[in-house]
């Protein structure tokens, strides 16, 4: 049985953090090199955890399954990273950024985490140019901002349309320097299969070397997970191929609270799906909706190319609805009303699932060469995927799954409700509440990494001087004998059908029944069809070549198998929560106008799932959140 | 579409490997190359036989995982575009297509046309990097950097580290990577304190991994997706002799 203790320092939320700080134990520096710390996952948060830790002088065993610790999907972020620097002089602060969050957030996120979250930023900022990381800078050599999707000012840092790839290659240089310095002992190429814990805590991990294919473990004084986000249960999403669930899902079989799976964030502005054969969607940057005005057709049906279509018989709907932030609403509400405008029978482009984002007027106001200038390379990536030209004709986008807000549940401390596991960027839960902001992720990632974990863990490992552990132990044995059955299983069962196929099969039943729009009858069909799905797996699947060496396809097959489980907590998670919020639209709960209907007096709490074995149903526990200074309100864009 | 396919199989990093030949039928304009490459691997899957390996992970062009040299042209026939941002339509019904993996000693095969690249981690480890510790930043804003600087810092930085200025070479020299990363963090003040330390490590580290050395023949930057152009070599070696003969 969990028990959920925030560790929320005591105090007003502005003076917490210093606080905690002030009051958690440390270790003595000649004394951190007799720890060892394993990080798995080196996006941001990871690299930026493995290295600020190995220069306060622990020992990190780092993990990634790709070739390089570069390869993260954090790379592949663009608009840019938040900070309440205020160097704009337009009213920001650090209570604006830590509002505009937990508003933005529909009430779901903690409060306490939140505020530190906003604290930290302006010294991720600090940090990231001083290893080098080359953000846009105005002619006089300061840095730049822009405004970005959901806040009123300008408070978003970026390095031209690749604003995650650069700060990875921040955390990464940083990571590579202690790497190179021995004190991080990098393994590529491998991926975790479970997490292992003697007495109660986590002490190591399996993992499974993807090019011998061995199963080996590692013990450790703690595990951090910082293995990013669940999008892929969607199967097409704007995450990366290798992106899975398993390391969390694995812990969370050993105990650890899952909260808030159903928080899924779609975003408005992805290239449509173009046919059968679509392996991922490709996300346009948000930034684009400064420039660009979205609309469909008045009428449905009307199949007129765009150009033929006059002003008079457009619908502006975003503007017509939201008249003070338009094009700019937050992402959840944008995606919504696309979908909306497409199942009234108004979408455009093939299949009719796609509504226009149009330079036209941009183009017209400050001419083509300042939009391409501004987009360039955005408009290129759109030609080179459509084949068409977005300076003569309207791109077309769709809504698709883009990130997950839900995560391991984690205290304060970034620990999870296993002792000495802790869980840091994408991978936890706890600081978007129901609906995550453009340029945040980046911001909660590092500050995970570079700044509050090197606080936190010192505090547990000084207050639980638990005894060394080796792979020696039982624990481990019986850990890796389980991961060496499941890749065999998987390979045994020599079936007619491919993994991807099921991967497949499930996404699009999560799109259709759990997706932008959510009933309790469609959740109920889903959790009909996962377990026969799952079953269907089991029996059918087909796991070609062997075990002992690189194999792509059982990889991919170990990652379904828990995306085939987890999908399952997802829909019982976004049925148990009756009210709309955020990311979680239940049509059931809606204003007369259409609008997300929160309940507070029901579920303003956190929902953490607890795992009760194989298929028993999970069992929901709450946290309650208080909201003492932000105080609840309706979300309003209008 | 239909294709003949002309791709390497190699069983793994010891063993030799072969071009096979395979037809797919419908394949449509619209895929990315790698989605022809999925069609082909679940057709192979359903007659039980080992799907083609390749790396790739984003599948948007940034993550640098994904390689393959597509009828002698590493990343294939488009200008700046990695193979997973290529589309068939860039191909002609019919067509003949070999597919390999990158040719370099520093990128010994694993196994079909996957490679080992961790030969580039290796450099980066040596030098490419600004010595940093997570607190010690004074306030961004305390150093103002020329955006024709940090423009050109950003131009360099946008390497992925692919490896296809390395296949293109016939050398199989990494001096475009390298010069990069250089470039990146030479022309930023913060990178001056290192910039000679940093350029002698990292030559020193290309060296000894058994890349080969540069001849000007520029057929990496006409390889490279991002566009990385060869003046950032042309910086490096000014910096490597000025480090070399007047000290870091
Ligand atoms: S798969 Fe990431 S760059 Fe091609």
């Amino acid at each position: 049985m969990i028990t959920l203790d925030s560790k929320i320092p005591s105090g007003p939320v502005t003076e917490k953090w210093d606080k905690h700080r002030a009051e958690m134990k440390l270790i003595n520096p000649a004394n951190k090199r007799k720890y060892t710390l394993i990080v798995v996952g080196t996006g941001l948060a990871g690299s930026a955890a493995a290295a600020s830790l190995a220069e306060l002088g622990y020992n990190v065993e780092c993990f990634t399954f790709h070739d390089s610790p570069r390869r993260a999907h954090s790379i592949a972020a663009q608009g840019g990273i938040n900070a309440a620097k205020n160097y704009q002089n337009d009213g920001d602060s650090i209570w604006r950024l830590f509002y505009d969050t937990v508003k933005g957030g529909d009430f779901r996120a903690r409060e306490a985490n939140v505020y530190r979250l906003a604290q930290v930023s302006v010294n991720i900022i600090d940090q990231c140019v001083a290893q080098g990381v080359p953000f846009a800078r105005e002619y006089g050599g300061y840095l730049a901002n822009r405004s970005f999707g959901g806040a009123q000012v300008s408070r978003t840092f970026y390095a031209k349309g690749q604003t995650g790839q650069q700060l990875l290659l921040g955390a990464y240089s940083a990571l590579s320097r202690q790497i190179g310095a021995g004190t991080v002992k990098m393994h590529n190429r491998k991926e975790m299969l479970d997490l292992v814990l003697v007495e109660g805590h986590a002490r190591g991990i399996v993992t499974r070397d993807l090019v011998s294919g061995k199963i080996e473990s590692f013990a450790a004084d703690a595990v951090i997970l910082a293995t990013g986000g669940y999008a892929n249960v969607f199967y097409l999403s704007t995450n990366a191929k290798a992106c899975n669930v398993t390391s969390i899902y694995r812990a969370h079989k050993k105990g650890a609270g899952f909260a808030n799976p159903c928080y899924t964030q779609i975003h408005p502005t992805c290239i449509p799906v173009s046919g059968d054969h679509q392996s991922k969607l490709t996300l346009m940057s948000e930034s684009l909706r400064n420039d660009g005005r979205i609309w469909v057709p008045k009428a449905k049906g009307d199949k007129r190319p765009a150009d033929q279509i006059p002003e008079s018989e457009r619908d502006y709907y975003l503007e017509r609805k939201y008249p003070s932030f338009g094009n700019l609403s937050p992402r959840d509400i944008a995606s919504r009303a696309a979908k909306e405008a497409c199942d009234d029978g108004r979408g455009v482009g093939p299949g009719g699932y796609g509504v226009y984002l149009d330079f036209a007027d941009s183009i017209h106001r400050l001419s083509e060469e300042t939009i391409a200038e501004r987009y360039g390379n955005l408009f290129e990536m759109y030609e080179r995927i459509t084949g068409e030209n977005p300076y003569k004709s309207p791109m077309r986008i769709y809504p698709a799954p883009h990130y997950t807000m839900g995560g391991l549940w984690v205290d304060y401390n970034l620990m999870s409700t296993i002792p000495g596991l802790h869980v840091l960027g994408e991978a936890n839960f706890s600081d978007h509440g129901a609906n995550r902001l453009g340029a945040s992720a980046l911001m909660q990632g590092l500050g995970d990494g570079y700044f509050v974990i090197p606080y936190t863990i010192g505090h547990y490992l000084a207050s639980e001087k638990t005894a060394k552990v080796t792979t020696d132990h039982p624990e481990f044995k019986k850990a890796e004998q389980e991961a060496t059955a499941q890749t065999q299983r998987l390979l045994n069962i020599n079936g007619k059908r491919s993994t991807n196929s099921f991967h497949r099969e499930l996404g699009l039943l999560m799109w259709d029944k759990c997706g932008m729009a959510r009933t309790e009858q469609s959740l109920k069909e889903a959790l009909k069809r996962i377990p026969e799905l799952r079953e269907e797996f089991w029996r059918d699947v087909k796991v070609t070549g062997v075990g002992e060496e690189l194999n792509q396809s059982l990889e991919h097959a170990g990652r379904v198998a828990d995306f085939l489980e987890f999908a399952e907590l997802l829909c019982y998670d976004a049925l148990e929560r009756e009210e709309s919020c955020g990311g979680h639209f239940r049509s059931e709960y809606q204003t007369e106008d259409g609008e997300a209907l929160r309940n507070d007096e029901k579920f303003c709490h956190a929902a953490v799932w607890e795992y009760a074995g194989s298929n028993n149903k999970p069992i929901r526990h709450k946290e309650e959140l208080t909201f003492d200074n932000v105080h609840l309100a309706t979300r309003s864009y209008k | 579409m239909k294709l003949v396919l002309k791709i390497w199989r190699q069983q793994n990093g010891n063993s030799e490997g072969k071009i096979v030949d395979y037809m797919l039928d419908d394949v449509s304009p619209d895929m990315s190359f790698l989605e022809m490459l999925d069609v082909l691997n679940e057709k192979l899957i359903a007659k039980n036989e080992e799907p083609v390996a390749f790396d790739h992970d984003c599948r948007e062009g940034i993550c640098g995982a994904c390689s393959l040299i597509i009828n002698g042209v590493p990343h294939g026939p488009e200008k700046a575009t990695t193979t997973c941002q290529l589309h068939m339509r860039k191909f002609n019904d019919g067509e003949e297509i070999v597919i390999e993996p990158w040719r370099a000693s520093a990128f010994p095969v694993i196994k079909d046309l996957v490679v080992d690249r961790s030969s580039f981690d290796r450099i980066i480890q040596k030098g490419g990097f600004i010595t940093a510790n997570t607190g010690n930043a004074q306030d961004g804003n305390t150093l103002p950097i020329s955006k024709i600087d940090a423009d050109a810092s950003m131009d360099a930085a946008a390497c992925i580290g692919c490896g296809a200025c390395v296949a293109a070479c016939k050398n199989g020299s990494a001096s475009l990577f390298v010069a990069a990363k250089l470039s990146h963090l030479g022309l930023l003040p913060q990178g001056q304190p290192e910039r000679g330390s940093r350029v002698l490590a990292m030559v020193m580290q290309m060296d000894e991994e058994g890349f080969g050395s540069c001849t000007n023949t520029y057929d990496c930057e006409a390889a490279c997706p991002k566009e990385i152009s060869v003046k950032n070599i042309a910086r490096m070696n000014r910096d490597f002799f000025k480090a070399s003969l007047f000290g870091v």
